[in-house]
Order: C-alpha cells, then structure tokens, then sequence
C-alpha cells in the first residue's frame, strides 16, 4: 500500500515549445486505481513513465508514501510498468518471462518457481508454465505480462492502455480481472488511457488531462454529471450546449429559460444536459422547449434524436419505442429535468 | 528471374496459360542452372588446376594428376618422402601459405570484434532516435564504398608514417605504417560501412520499450543488454560479422600499401603468385583463399534464410 503524491511536475521535450505536462499536482491513495486519461498526446503516457522513472522530469517531484523518489533508478525504484502491447520477452517461456523480476532480485529458484505457479494461477493461466510467448493468445499475453509485473509486488504499478488491444467480451473478462486481483493485492495502480469508457469502468478515480495540464480529478460519475468544462463534458460525450447568462435559480439560454436547482459556477455561460437525461415531455410540466425531429436513428437498445428547437439542435437518447410514437418532421415536446441541468462556466 | 519469364494475360485459354506456365518454369530452371555454373566452373577449373599435371589444350579435363604445385607451396613432403614425420617436421616449419592464412584470420576476426564495438551504438543511434543531421552522418557512414580505397589509403599511409616518425622522436614506437595493427585500423574503413547498415536496419525493426519493460522489472543496464538486447540483434549481428570478416578477409590494396609488403595476408601472396603465372599454384592459393568464405556462409545459412530479423538488416543495404 503505497501513497503517490506527484507535486508541480513538469516535462520539457527539448523540440517541442509547448511543455509535454505542466505543472502537475496529484494524490493517489493507497490502494486506489486511478486512471490518467486524455486524447493522444496530452502528456499522460509521459506522466507515467517518469513515475516509473523511464523518463526524468524537467521539474517538480514524486513521491511514494511522502518520500521523493526521483533519485531512485527505476529498477529499484518499484514502480512496475506493463506496457500497452505486453513485450514478453520472446526468447523466454511464460515462466521465465513471470519469474524475471525475481530472479532481478535474486531470489531462490524453488522460490521463484512457486511464485510464479502462483500468479499465473491467479491470472487464470495455470499450467502455462513452459508455454512460449507466440504461443498464446493476445489477451493471455496480456495476463502473462499482467502477472509478470504482479509477481513482484510493485509499490506502484503502471499499467498502458491495459484493455484497448482486446476486443469486447475480453474487455471486460480482463477489466474484472485487473479490479479483483487490484483489490485483493491492495496495490496502488495508476493507468493510462484514451478511452474515457475504459477509465469510467475501471478506475475508481479519473484524472482528466489535456494539453499536459490536470483538468479535473474526480469519480467517474462526477465527469458526467459534473464536468468542469465544456470540453470535458464533450470528451465524456456531451453534445447539447446551449450560451446564455444566469439568474437566480434559472438560466436563460438561446432555446428557452430553465429552471436549475443545481449551483454552477460563478462565471456560468453555458447550459448542458446529457442526451440520455432529456426526456419527452408530459403536459403540464415545465422546463419544456418544443421542436421539430430532424432525424431519428434506432440503435437497437434504445433511439437516438435530433430535435430542432429554434435552429439548434437538441440531441436526445430515448427508448426505442420513441420511434413508434413520432416520425420524421413530427413536433415534440422535451423536458430537461431541474436537477440534471448543469451550467459551465462560459469560454 | 521472373523478369524474363513471359507473363500471361489474362483472357488466355487455360491450355495456353499452362503453356506459359511451362516456359516459365523452364526459363527459371536455366537462370538458376546458368547462376550455378557461373559460380561453380570456376571453382572446378581452381580443383582441376590444383590438382593437374601438364594440363594443356585440348584436353578437356587433365589427363594427368600430381600435387607438385601443393609441395612447392611446402603443404606437403615431396613424391616418396610423405611420411607422418617429414608432413609434421614440414608444417612446423609453418609453411607461407599457413601463416598467411593465420594472419588473414586474426585480422579478419579483430576488425570484426572492434568494427562491431564501433558499429553497435552508432547503428543503434541511427536506428532508433531521430535527430538533427542524421542523413549526413549516414552519408558519411556510406563514403568508403563511394570513395576509391586508394584515395583514402594513400593519405592515411602518409599519415600514419608522419605519425610514426613523429613520436619515434618522442621515443615511443608506434610503427602503424608496415604494421599489422596499422592494416587493421585501415581494414575498418572499407568494413564499417557495412557494419554500420546492417545493424542500424536490424535496430529500425527493433523495439526498445522492451529494454525499458526489463528495466522497469528491475534488471540493470549489463543484464538488460545480455537478457533482452543481445538475443534481439543476434541475427543482425552475425550477418554484420559475416560482412565484416569477409570484407578484411578480401582486401588486397590497403594490406598492401599500408602494410608496405611487410604484412603478407593471404590475398597479398595470391597477387604475387598470380604474377609469377603458376596457374597450379595460384590454384591452390584460390582455394585456400575461398575456404573460409564458403564455409562461414554453409554455417551462416541458417541465419540468412527464414523470416529471422537479419533480413531486416540486408533490406538498408
């Protein structure tokens, strides 16, 4: 259980002008799992690997239980990283591959032996011992290298992109695998990815980051239900924006003026509501707007709308059955909820 | 090959494309039939004139046989004295052609050790990183096999007697011009180049975040490069020192003006002899000469064909 403090960290690439992460400030807790996340290139896979001291910062620091670790190289430094497309050694069977790390440190065959039988069970590949890297599947490859790293019991570890290469049903199988053993082993775990999905179904706790700077450090839920930005509630797929200024208890927007029991911010100019809360409207109810379907789109569990409410365009999930209900061009009524408007703060 | 092999359209009859398909299989038989003898013949002749006695026109192959020519280059006691202890008295004597042979091995094999400690991390350099001026640096790299090696030679030998002569004042004897070290370092010039290429292709195929996974396990830069660096670039190595070797193995000019004909490598006594017109013995001089080639490439086969990453290094090349 180890504590990963990161205080004004920074790098500079010597080509590039702009700093590849600026300014960094983060406190993972012991035994959390934490996902970086961010579009291609925001910095986050540099984060990474200088907490795992591939790569030296520019400045600021890293702490592991409130001591800096930056003058530890990284193999003794215990920040163990499994990389995106698994790098199993190629010339070493599955056990030796497992065993590498501890026999780095210089522990006992029988030992090592025993181990390693150990982890590869708890991975779900028993018996795979002398198995040959080629040999097996991609997301075996991922729990041979999952357990590699696992059998040493890092303080941290690093994980990159741990569920991207794998398809669907593998997601999940290995998604479950990484949260039990995470959980069991209590090991502080920090993961990179671009996948805002892959980080809200896994990671306890997202740190948002574009541009190498930290946007928003939250629970997952909270990205949906509060983002800190427009750009963050695009990223986690907000699409409904509406400008206008705030008062009292309401907002009034280019569509209409709403109600909203929710406090934004001080600087508040945008109104949003996520697709899947907007609902079609009952009589008698407020915080209503009426428009036209533009367009409709059934996407088997559920309907996608486009409805235009004077020239903007309001997008909705409803249930299927919208479709039987209303046609193209039909006029329809929409009900934003009070309590799931939520104001940014204008750009 | 199948650049002569007429191609067949498409709207042809399948009698007609088998037709075709047929030439085709002969023209690629006949190309790899003529390849063959362009290799092999002369091979033979160097058996049959190493082995002949008065082999004159027209006969097609020698009527006669001897080993006059393997006695005169001391290999082997005359007719009627081939005892075991005449052959053991004759070859402690070390006959010219064994220690030229000795001395063109241990360069060969020291210009490849050295040229591989040079050429691993500048190959892994132009591999791997990008930076500014890196198509310079390679042109320079390729100039040897641009440049005529008596261009080069010429001016270092100069230099190296300038050299030589300059610290004999300071009382340290140096000696590279006339020196076995000194055609070593000349032997490298010719020899880089292809070091240099092979291996900087081997290290474009090759991932380095494996190095770093092994590092972030705990292992330390010696272990890291003899667990994960090493049995990556195997291959690659061996092919560039293959080229390494038979490139020192091969050269005659720079042995020659750097050696100042006080360094007598193999190649500089199958020159002599193929002035003095003795075609016996520069036979066997050429066989002895092909030998190692032949046999290095018979162990190198194995690496040369297949899939394994030492392709990678012959496409830079």
């Amino acid at each position: 259980m180890t504590h990963l403090a990161i205080r004004g960290l920074s790098k500079v690439y010597a080509a590039q002008a702009a700093p590849a992460v600026d300014d960094l400030d983060l406190d993972i807790e012991s035994g959390s799992l934490t996902a970086l996340l961010g579009p291609s290139g925001c910095g986050k896979t540099t984060t990474m690997k200088m907490i795992a001291g591939l790569l030296k910062p520019t400045t600021g620091d890293i702490l592991f239980d409130e001591r800096s670790i930056l003058s530890i190289p990284p193999e003794r430094r215990g920040a163990v990283m499994v990389f995106q497309n698994h790098l199993l050694f190629p010339y070493m069977s599955i056990a030796q591959n497992v065993g590498y790390g501890l026999k780095m440190r210089r522990m006992e065959r029988a030992e090592i032996d025993r181990q390693v039988a150990e982890m590869l069970e708890l991975v779900r590949l028993p018996g795979m011992e002398d198995r040959r890297p080629k040999e097996l599947s991609g997301g075996q490859q991922q729990r041979v290298a999952l357990a590699r790293a696992l059998v040493v019991r890092p303080k941290i570890l690093l994980l990159d992109e741990p569920l991207s290469n794998l398809d669907a049903h593998l997601r999940f199988e290995m998604r479950d695998l990484i949260r039990d053993i995470q959980q069991q082993m209590g090991i502080t775990t920090v993961f990179v990815t671009h996948d805002q999905e892959e980080a809200v179904v896994l990671a306890d706790k997202i740190a948002l980051i574009f541009d190498g700077r930290l946007q928003q450090y939250d629970k997952p839920l909270a990205f949906y239900e509060q983002p800190s930005s427009r750009r963050i509630a695009a990223f986690f797929g907000g699409v409904n924006f509406f400008t206008g200024t705030q008062d009292g208890d309401g907002f009034t927007s280019t569509i209409g003026r709403f109600s909203v029991t929710r406090d934004g911010p001080a600087d508040g100019g945008i109104l949003t509501i996520r697709p899947e809360d907007v609902r079609l409207s009952e009589d008698g109810e407020t915080n209503t707007v009426s428009g036209t379907i533009d367009s409709q789109v059934y996407v088997g569990t559920h309907a996608r709308l486009r409805v235009t409410v004077d020239d903007h365009t309001v997008n909705v999930v409803a249930d299927a059955d919208v479709m039987k209900r209303y046609g193209q061009g039909d006029r329809i009524t929409l009900q934003f909820p009070e309590n799931k408007l939520w104001i940014l703060p204008a750009e | 090959m199948s650049d002569a092999a007429p191609t067949a359209s498409t709207n042809v009859s399948a009698r007609d494309g088998n037709v075709g398909a047929a030439v085709r299989k002969v023209i690629f038989y006949l190309t790899i039939a003529f390849m063959c003898l362009m290799l092999v013949l002369p091979v033979i002749a160097f058996f049959f004139n190493a082995f002949a006695f008065r082999w004159f026109y027209p006969q097609f192959i020698p009527k006669e046989w001897s080993l006059q020519a393997w006695e005169r280059l001391d290999l082997i006691p005359p007719e009627g004295e081939r005892t075991l202890a005449n052959f053991i008295a004759l070859w402690l004597e070390v006959p010219d052609a064994v220690s030229a042979l000795w001395l063109s091995l241990s360069i060969g094999a020291v210009v490849t050790g050295i040229s591989i400690l040079i050429g691993l991390p500048a190959a892994r350099a132009l591999g791997l990183y990008r930076f500014r001026g890196k198509r310079i640096v390679e042109f320079m790299i390729i100039t040897p096999t641009i440049v005529p090696p008596i261009a080069f030679s010429l001016g270092l030998n100069i230099n190296f007697i300038r050299w030589d002569l300059a610290l004999a004042d300071a009382g340290i004897p140096l000696d590279l011009a006339g020196s076995v070290v000194g055609v070593a370092i000349v032997h490298l010039v010719p020899v880089m180049p292809y070091v240099v290429l092979t291996l900087s292709g081997v290290f474009a195929n090759y991932n380095a975040d494996f190095e770093a996974q092994a590092r972030s396990l705990g292992a330390g830069p010696i272990r890291i490069f003899f667990d994960v660096t090493f049995p990556a670039i195997l291959p690659g190595l061996f092919v560039a020192g293959l080229f390494a070797f038979l490139v020192s193995w091969s050269q005659y000019l720079l042995t020659f003006l750097i050696g100042q004909g006080r360094v007598i490598t193999l190649p500089m006594l199958l020159f002599s002899a193929a002035g003095s017109g003795n075609n016996a013995v520069i036979a066997v001089l050429s066989l002895i000469f092909i030998a190692p080639a032949v046999l290095i490439l018979l162990v190198a086969s194995r690496y040369l064909s297949g899939d394994s990453s030492a392709v990678g290094g012959f496409g830079r090349v």
